[in-house]
């Protein structure tokens, strides 16, 4: 451990406690959450590590609770984070919506397990994925990364910090039980000060300052509490100054604005890992733990002769709409399997738009598919 | 033709959005003129207004955060509380200020005012009691009186209310006081002694409204409401939070019912961090 408290060197941790690690090395100093199976790793490794770097932990009393005090610290000036599961996710939701209102920068961590409801509180799932993008009411857009292995988890925790602070957002990191709770090596590198994003800040003295007057990206400057700058922000649908407005107008301005600035911006954010694609006549799409099954499968095509390929979602939203559409036109078929019953799967359907077959292999959760199921797959899709 | 009246420039303009005015509360409501209490009490207790966040609510009172010239924050129905936390904790210079409703604090917010209280986060909470939801119409909440009228409880409330002094005082705040919109001195003075106290400090304030839940109980127009509180309240500071029920009719304790210390959360967490750094 540096003098600072942040660790650096080669680690053997599972992916929560790397996701706590990643957040503080990405800054993160203040965190609230509620204990949560498969997602409790996370909570009590940042009350023991923030401490430790000057941090607050605190256990709130319920997830919406958590999500509230997030966005508090963010708006105190410090970059903040909690972490749940599916139960913990849906009480999220309210004030998720919140955060995409006042445009508010925080990572949310989802250690996705099978639901509905209870579910399968210490086993896989991945059937909050359409929950990610649409689980608050309303008209809005959302950045969620989805991490493969206890290493992309840590580095995708900075990468969420990035995109939350750059684009005046809630991220949020849709892994999974596997993941979370799989233990393998972590490499914790230094961060250099110039790779963290800095809050955007205003450049304008107070009284001439407007909360929500957006640069040309679409993003606004954000001042923070106790600085002088006397502003007000609500979750009303507001003006530039943050002043509630009760019209159709200013609904489409502010809404089509907090849409835009993540479409617009979509190529800065989106993240793949393409594998055989190039001459692919069946490409697997997947993405975290499935991703790794899949890989498997696609390797197991290729030696029997099927020209496969792995597209890896590493961003799930906003979606890789440009890339898969283009892939439509050069392929027979994607196949997509999920711990679903069929999510992301509509994605690539619509983005294929007919011009090539989209295949779901759904697993309803409790564990992962078997390499063989999706190679199956494959072979079904080259016919 | 237009005649203009000027009028002198109020002392408390300077805290007040007046770009946001005409505001929305009705005429004769209780909100307004404890707004004004909490303004007139920032300089009366000499706290730097740079450093005051105010959070609300949901409801009547939430709006208030749209109103006051200070960093502000109208957020989610009864969650003003841990958003105040996060604000606090992340800051501990920020003077944490929630102003909000009696249903949006103590019914949906219910669960967040218990644990504030009982962690003592150090902020200070104005809850403007009206007795029922009126930003909705007037419908029984969580401090409507047995036997009230409401637009949800048409034949006279039968769901028992809360004792707020009484349940705040229970969970472990710090400072508990309750008073009504007639009493606006003290309640000044209560809120200016709230701001400089660390901890978790909860003032009640009766208020009333004479739109909603005061015409449906025929207790008049709002200059009614406040002389009735004037028959029925008995001031008793000190007095047993157990004595603060509230019937329909009948007496009302206000007074300062609570003010004692005891470490906040941030004194615990500054602990922690000594512990937690000589381990490291």
């Amino acid at each position: 451990m540096a003098d600072d408290g942040i660790l650096e060197g080669e680690f053997f941790i599972n992916g929560d406690e790397a996701c706590a690690e990643g957040g503080i090395t990405a800054g993160c100093r203040f965190f609230a959450g509620y204990p949560i199976t498969p997602a409790t790793e996370v909570a009590e490794r940042m009350s023991r590590r923030l401490p430790q770097v000057g941090g607050v932990y605190v256990q709130m009393e319920d997830e919406l609770a958590s999500m509230n005090a997030i966005l508090g610290a963010s708006w105190a000036g410090v970059k903040a984070m909690t972490s749940t599961s599916g139960p913990g996710f849906s009480l999220m939701m309210e004030n998720l919506g919140l955060g995409v209102m006042l445009e508010t920068p925080c990572v949310v961590v989802n250690i996705q397990r099978a639901g509905p409801s209870t579910g399968l509180p210490t086993l896989a799932g991945q059937g909050d994925m359409m929950q990610a993008k649409w689980g608050s009411h309303g008209v809005y857009e959302i950045i969620a990364v989805v991490p493969s292995s206890p290493q992309e988890i840590f580095d995708l925790t900075i990468t969420a910090f990035n995109l939350s602070e750059k684009y005046r957002i809630p991220v949020l990191i849709m892994s999974d039980e596997i993941v979370g709770h799989m233990s393998e090596k972590v490499v914790m590198r230094r961060v250099a000060p110039e790779e963290l994003v800095p809050r955007r800040r205003p450049t304008v003295p107070p009284g001439e300052y407007w909360p929500y007057q957006p640069d040309d990206d679409l993003v606004p400057p954000m001042a923070i509490a106790g600085e002088g700058y006397r502003f007000h922000v609500t979750g009303l649908t507001h003006d530039e100054r943050g002043y509630p407005v009760m019209t159709a107008e200013a609904q489409d301005r502010l809404a089509r604005r907090l849409v835009d600035k993540i479409r617009v911006n979509r190529k800065d954010i989106i993240q793949l890992e393409e594998v055989g694609t190039e001459d692919a006549e069946v490409i697997v799409c997947a993405y975290g733990i499935t991703a790794r099954v899949a890989r498997r499968a696609v390797q197991q095509a290729r030696d029997e002769g099927i020209r496969a390929g792995l597209l890896r979602l590493i961003t799930a939203w906003p979606f890789a709409e440009d890339r898969v559409t283009e892939l439509a036109s050069q392929v027979r078929a994607f196949v997509v399997p999920e711990i679903n019953y069929g999510q992301m799967v509509l994605e690539v359907e619509r983005c294929a738009g007919g011009r090539a077959k989209t295949m779901l292999v759904p697993h309803m959760g409790g564990s992962v598919h078997h390499p063989q199921t999706i190679l199956e797959a494959i072979r079904e899709a080259v016919q | 033709m237009t005649s203009v009246v000027t009028v002198d420039k109020n002392p408390i303009d300077s805290y007040l959005r007046a770009d946001r005015m005409p505001h929305i509360f009705c005429t004769g409501c209780g909100i307004g003129p404890a707004m004004g209490c909490f303004i007139r009490a920032i300089d009366r207790a000499g706290v730097d207004a740079d450093k005051i966040a105010l959070i609300s609510g949901i409801g009547c009172a939430g709006r208030v955060a749209g109103y006051v010239r200070l960093d502000s924050f109208h957020t989610t129905h009864g969650r003003a509380l841990p958003f105040g936390t996060g604000l606090t904790l992340g800051n501990p210079e920020l003077n944490v200020v929630v102003f909000s409703g009696d249903g949006d604090l103590a019914a949906i917010g219910g669960n967040h005012l218990i644990h504030s209280a009982r962690r003592n986060i150090d902020m200070t909470v104005i809850c403007i009691n009206n007795f029922n939801y009126g930003m909705t119409g007037g419908q029984l909440g969580p401090t409507t009186p047995l036997e009230a009228r409401s637009t949800t409880s048409p034949y006279g409330n039968f769901d028992p209310p809360f004792n707020l002094t009484h349940l705040v005082a229970a969970s472990g705040a710090t400072y508990v006081a309750r008073w009504t919109t007639i009493h606006l001195r003290q309640l000044e003075r209560s809120i200016a002694e709230a701001l400089v106290k660390p901890g978790f400090s909860f003032i009640e304030v009766l208020a009333p409204c004479p739109a909603i839940y005061g015409r449906m109980n025929k207790l008049g127009e709002g200059v009614d409401e406040l002389h009735s509180y004037l028959k029925r309240c008995v001031v008793r500071n000190g007095a047993d939070p157990g004595d603060g029920e509230i019937g329909l009719s009948g007496p009302i304790v206000v007074g300062k019912f609570v003010d004692t210390e005891r470490p906040t959360f941030w004194d615990y967490c500054m602990q922690v961090f000594n512990k937690a750094q000589k381990k490291r």
